[in-house]
């Protein structure tokens, strides 16, 4: 295939994984409004006002940006691995397999949709966000770069998720078990600063400390730890996740006999 | 030119089972082809390996002089899939299933829609294009997967038991477009349970049974080996016993109803003179079976002894 026939398969992708989502919004776009709204509402607003400062912000101000980070990599991830993986229950991954698609196509596709939804959804719990309380954009640049790296981050997870799920069951215990704990313990509510020393260190293992910190680095321009690795080492998981994405798809693991 | 070329093509299973023992075929450009053979003897294998679903053990795939190892994708553009089984997104809409399929080969969204509406509208699915998948009936969704697999114009179309569970009409409105592709030059490569289907169809056959060739020629030189016809006789009255016939078996089915095994070598005709010789009058004959049913049968039959132990 010539690259703009690449191109064109890649937006062919792209375009139905948007349509997907946006088909069945009160699925995928509605619930974390409601959520993010309920969070705003109690944790910024009634709890919030009792907590104070945090970080030299308000706590509406501090948490916001976690928020959104939060429902970036829930919704992200939950779009590639869900419909891929409905892709392979349906049997019409076999439309794209007899396809001269190469895989990275088809994996940048899946990408590119996971993406689209997650800044989506991004976007509608910044706009909700703004009912609640004033966002200044400190730095845009890093802001844009974290999001994108975040949702493509965890895209990828999702999709390698999807590859090896056999029945719904194995979509939602990694989102349950593992991405909720690491995502609620990941600083989106609180300083790490303000843990003792011991699980500050626990605390540093988790790599969406990292994603969240960066991120509120961007739109309030404080983090608990080093933005400039921060940003690397979510670039390299990413590379490294892309890869391994790439090579179970080239492979057909999962999805070929 | 060979639109199909398969070499040594191997598939042995992860649980060890060996749907595929060293097949080799070629099916001719312009060809109707029929891929015949009883379940699991790995007709499905072999078309999921060239449609690129089914990863091989070993051999070689050529599509239309690409290889499927080398030159995979000009191999894939030539080609259009209709699977056995429903293979789309329920949900979708039928105008978005048939157009995303020409997006998957890089088609852009125009002409991918003149494409689509040229096909559904000939497979009449055009009043149905805005209807999601799952709300058409069994035949309308085989029409559909044919539609997706020609959106892109391939050159090879290979069909996975196209007509099974579609109704007589449909079955035959089938076999009239899909004479009228390959009239067109497409090379058409079929499976299908329905014997006849094969025999009114195609040029060229094989048949593969457990994972081997058993059979690969043209359909007039393989019926020509069928040396002994069976034909069903509805008397004009009873008889009581079946009559004897010289040079033929007789068996009698019931009081007005005869089955003569007809050898290649006798004259039919002396069926009839022997019976009004009798004064036996036939009202009616049919085949017992199709005439490709009857041989499939002995091939996969003696494929079948042959693995018996002593």
């Amino acid at each position: 295939m010539s690259l703009r026939e690449q191109w064109v398969a890649f937006l062919t992708i792209l375009v139905k994984e948007i349509r997907r989502f946006t088909r069945i919004w009160p699925q995928t776009l509605l619930p974390p409004a409601i959520t993010m709204t309920l969070y705003f509402v109690i944790f910024g607003n009634l709890i919030g006002s009792r907590i104070g400062d945090m970080g030299g912000f308000d706590y509406m101000q501090y948490i916001v940006p976690g928020l959104i980070m939060m429902s970036v990599i829930q919704n992200s991830y939950g779009n590639v691995v869900s419909s891929f993986f409905s892709t392979k229950f349906q049997h019409s991954i076999e439309e794209m397999l007899v396809s001269p698609m190469s895989p990275v196509v088809i994996l940048g596709g899946y990408i590119a949709g996971g993406i689209a939804r997650g800044l989506a959804v991004g976007a509608i719990v910044t706009v909700l966000a703004l009912f609640f309380t004033d966002l200044s954009l400190v730095h845009a640049g890093v802001t844009l770069l974290v999001v994108v790296l975040t949702a493509m981050l965890f895209s990828l997870a999702g999709f390698i998720n999807a590859v090896f799920a056999r029945n719904f069951d194995d979509i939602s215990i990694i989102p349950t078990f593992v991405l909720t704990p690491l995502t609620y313990l990941g600083g989106v509510f609180y300083s790490i600063e303000l843990l003792p020393e011991f699980w500050r260190g626990v605390t540093l293992l988790n790599p969406v400390v990292y994603m969240v910190n960066s991120f509120r680095y961007g739109i309030l321009g404080v983090s608990d730890v080093n933005v400039g690795l921060s940003l690397l080492a979510i670039f390299g998981f990413t590379v490294v996740l892309f890869l391994v994405a790439l090579g179970l798809l080239r492979r057909g693991t999962g999805i070929r006999h | 030119m060979t639109a199909l070329s398969i070499r040594h093509l191997t598939k042995t299973y992860k649980n060890g089972v060996q749907a595929l023992r060293d097949i080799s075929l070629d099916v001719h450009k312009g060809d109707f082809f029929a891929l015949l053979g009883p379940n699991g003897a790995g007709k499905s294998t072999t078309i999921g390996i060239v449609s690129s679903l089914v990863n091989k053990s070993g051999g070689e795939v050529t599509i239309f002089g690409h290889s499927l190892d080398s030159a995979r994708e000009l191999a894939k553009k030539k080609v259009g899939v209709v699977p056995q089984e429903f293979n789309f997104n329920q949900f979708e809409k039928v105008f978005d299933i048939v157009v995303t399929q020409a997006g998957f080969y890089g088609i852009p969204a125009g002409p991918a829609k003149v494409a689509a509406e040229k096909y559904l509208r000939r497979l009449g699915l055009w009043e149905k294009r805005d209807n999601q998948a799952r709300e058409l009936s069994g035949g309308m969704k085989r029409r559909l997967m044919i539609a997706r697999a020609l959106v892109h114009e391939p050159e090879l179309l290979i069909l996975d038991e196209p007509t099974a569970g579609v109704d007589i009409e449909l079955r035959r409105s089938m076999w009239e477009f899909l004479t009228e592709l390959n009239r067109q030059g497409k090379t058409i490569i079929l499976t299908t349970h329905y014997l006849e289907e094969a025999e009114s169809l195609c040029r060229h056959i094989a048949i593969i049974d457990h994972g081997t060739i058993v059979e690969n020629t043209d359909m007039k030189s393989l019926l020509e080996k069928l040396q002994v016809e069976t034909f069903i006789l509805d008397l004009a009255g009873a008889v009581s016993a079946a009559p004897v016939l010289n040079g033929f078996t007789v068996r009698l089915r019931d009081a007005r109803t005869l089955e003569v095994d007809v050898p290649k070598s006798e004259p039919l005709n002396d069926v009839f003179t022997q019976l009004a010789s009798q004064d036996i009058a036939v009202m009616s004959m049919r085949n017992k079976a199709n005439r490709l049913e009857e041989l499939f049968l002995r091939l996969v039959e003696r494929n079948l002894d042959s693995e018996v132990p002593a």
